[in-house]
């Protein structure tokens, strides 16, 4: 079934962190096997920000060795960035198998992340500006607590809470998806695509990445293919609505804008809240009522609708 | 006087079913047989006794119960205040009443009831009044996807938009959407009556078995097997006295409404064997 929700403040910033905990709180009976964040914070200048994991949490119950080499992974990072001609400003780890790293990298982008991901078992979950993607299993209390995301401010986010149906319940198939290697874009996803693996092709054959099997991290790839090629984002999210089979809703989020598109079918909800100051979607209104208590007008968007809107 | 009054009352409880054809296209139920509607166990209220109670802290089970607790001390106008977007709320009412929602509710709202009159000041998600038998819902803002889907009776109004697949598989009743309807509105309709009074989307009436919609905005496309057909004088009468009973008007004139229905070609309306079918086509 799974639950997705985002909220962009109009030309302001505010506690995403804490309002995306409590949307996706309202949304945990939609999926409990994990839960995902992708917050916008304030960009440093010069700096980007890395979100990645060297281990799934499922791999610290198969024995002592995993915690052995953790670390040799997390200095095989380290190395590698060295060795990239990036810089590590500042770090953080948040639990024993992740990490975010503001770094200073100017090189490309796409050789950076696979020379990273070459070493086994780490996952870059986002790169950018201001993005930052925390993933992990249980639900958005755990997770906002295990990484301090209360009180997390910024312009806009997306999160999903997840029912696991066709791929692992792991981080690696846990949503929002990063769009690699297109700094600062993600996507969340409620549905199925039925073309997955004809798609899937394509953009393989056009060099991109795939790090699970879930449909959701098709679209994300999609996503960045198309503005590879030159479309912006509303475009590219009009082309997905066509080339895309299946039932879906998704949220897609950049440095600045916070967009959803719904297939023709309409068969996945989406609710939207839309105001001068704030817009909130989710999949149900439950969800946008627990950061408006107050009486407020909401409404379905459409089938086929594609929406985006700026911070 | 007394039987007159009752007869009125009943007339606004909306207790009347309506017919598909013929002279009198409203059946009023008598009030004087009014016993025989009830369930058994039903609970003996009075309109005119008053309660309200604030669900804003309550879950779904807890705010149903504590509306079947106060029909059983005899409350028959019921007041829940901040249901704020709550699932499965109001669901099973099998009694008279009259329930007012202060806010909005959330999916599976009011589903499955059979006799009261219901008015939500919010909006509803996906789902409302599923299954309805008897009875009214009027909600004031918009609606979800499956906007009275399987209704069976009663009135069930939205005074502005709904999403799609609204009244799919309709036994019976009357859907009413004062704005916009989404794609795939009256699939598998099989009987009652739909009135769109604004756009609806595509595939509108999609193998719809019976019944009838109305719309006065713009239709994006029809569905497989819905047919356009002409409005008569008892369509035109029908429209004016049902949607005065709730306010609302046609934008362009209720003569100027299209009316649709089904076209009755599909292979469940013939009588061949598929192997005699293959020889036919």
């Amino acid at each position: 079934m799974c639950g997705i929700a985002g909220i962009i403040h109009r030309g302001a910033t505010g506690d995403i962190g804490g309002e995306m905990t409590s949307m996706l709180l309202s949304l945990k009976h939609r999926g409990p096997d994990s839960t995902g964040f992708a917050i916008y914070g304030p960009a440093r200048s010069g700096e980007l920000v890395m979100r990645f994991k060297v281990a799934e949490q499922e791999d610290l119950a198969s024995g002592f060795k995993i915690h052995h080499q953790i670390k040799e992974r997390r200095a095989e990072v380290d190395r590698r960035i060295a060795e990239m001609g990036g810089e590590i400003v500042e770090r953080e780890e948040p639990t024993e198998y992740a990490g975010r790293y503001w770094l200073r990298f100017d090189g490309d982008l796409r050789r950076f992340a696979d020379f990273i991901e070459d070493i086994e078992g780490v996952e870059i979950l986002s790169i950018g500006d201001g993005l930052e993607l925390i993933k992990d299993l249980g639900d958005a209390g755990r997770v906002a607590e295990q990484y301090r995301l209360r009180g997390f401010n910024g312009t806009h986010a997306i999160g999903h809470t997840r029912m696991a149906t066709e791929s692992d319940v792991d981080i690696r198939s846990a949503h929002p998806y990063w769009a690699y290697p297109f700094r600062d874009i993600s996507v969340v996803h409620n549905g199925q695509l039925t073309n997955y693996w004809r798609n899937r092709r394509e953009l393989e054959h056009r060099g991109h990445r795939f790090m699970s099997n879930c449909d959701s991290e098709l679209i994300a790839v999609y996503l960045a293919d198309r503005r590879e090629q030159g479309l912006e984002l509303e475009d590219a999210m009009r082309a997905s609505i066509e080339e895309l089979d299946g039932v879906f809703t998704y949220l897609v989020a950049t440095s600045d804008s916070l967009g959803m598109a719904k297939d023709v079918m309409a068969a996945k909800p989406m609710v939207l809240y839309e105001s001068d100051e704030i817009i909130a979607l989710a999949s149900e209104e439950v969800a946008i009522r627990s950061i408006f208590p107050r009486e407020i007008d909401t409404f379905d968007p459409y089938e086929g609708e594609v929406r985006v809107w700026k911070s | 006087m007394e039987e007159l009054e009752r007869e009125h009352k009943s007339h606004r409880m909306g207790m009347h079913t309506e017919q598909l054809a013929g002279r009198t296209q409203q059946v009023f139920f008598s009030p004087a047989e009014g016993e025989n509607l009830l369930y058994p166990g039903a609970f003996d209220v009075d309109f005119n006794k008053r309660a309200e109670f604030d669900a804003g802290e309550m879950d779904s089970k807890a705010i149903n119960l504590k509306i079947r607790e106060l029909m059983s001390q005899g409350y028959g106008t019921i007041v829940v205040k901040n249901p704020l977007a709550k699932h499965s709320v109001g669901v099973g009412i099998l009694n008279r009443l009259q329930l007012y929602f202060e806010g909005s509710l959330g999916y599976f709202g009011v589903g499955l009831i059979d006799g009261p009159n219901v008015r939500i000041k919010g909006r509803v998600g996906w789902s409302c009044a599923e299954n309805m038998l008897a009875g009214t819902v009027v909600v004031e803002k918009n609606a979800g996807s499956c906007f009275g889907a399987a209704i069976r009776g009663g009135d069930l109004v939205c005074m502005g938009d709904v999403g799609s697949r609204t009244g799919i598989d309709q036994k019976g009743g009357t859907i009413i959407v004062g704005g916009r309807t989404g794609a795939f509105s009256g699939f598998m309709m099989q009987r009652g009556r739909m009135v769109i009074l604004g756009d609806a989307g595509k595939n509108l009436g999609d193998s719809m078995y019976d019944g009838t919609i109305y719309v006065g905005g713009e239709i994006e496309s029809l569905g497989v097997d819905a047919v356009p057909d002409e409005m008569t004088d008892l369509d035109i009468a029908w429209l004016e006295r049902k949607l005065a009973l709730y306010g609302l008007k046609a934008p362009n004139g209720t003569a100027k409404m299209r009316k649709i229905v089904a076209g009755k070609q599909l292979w469940n309306y013939d009588n061949l064997e598929p192997s005699e079918k293959k020889i036919v086509l």
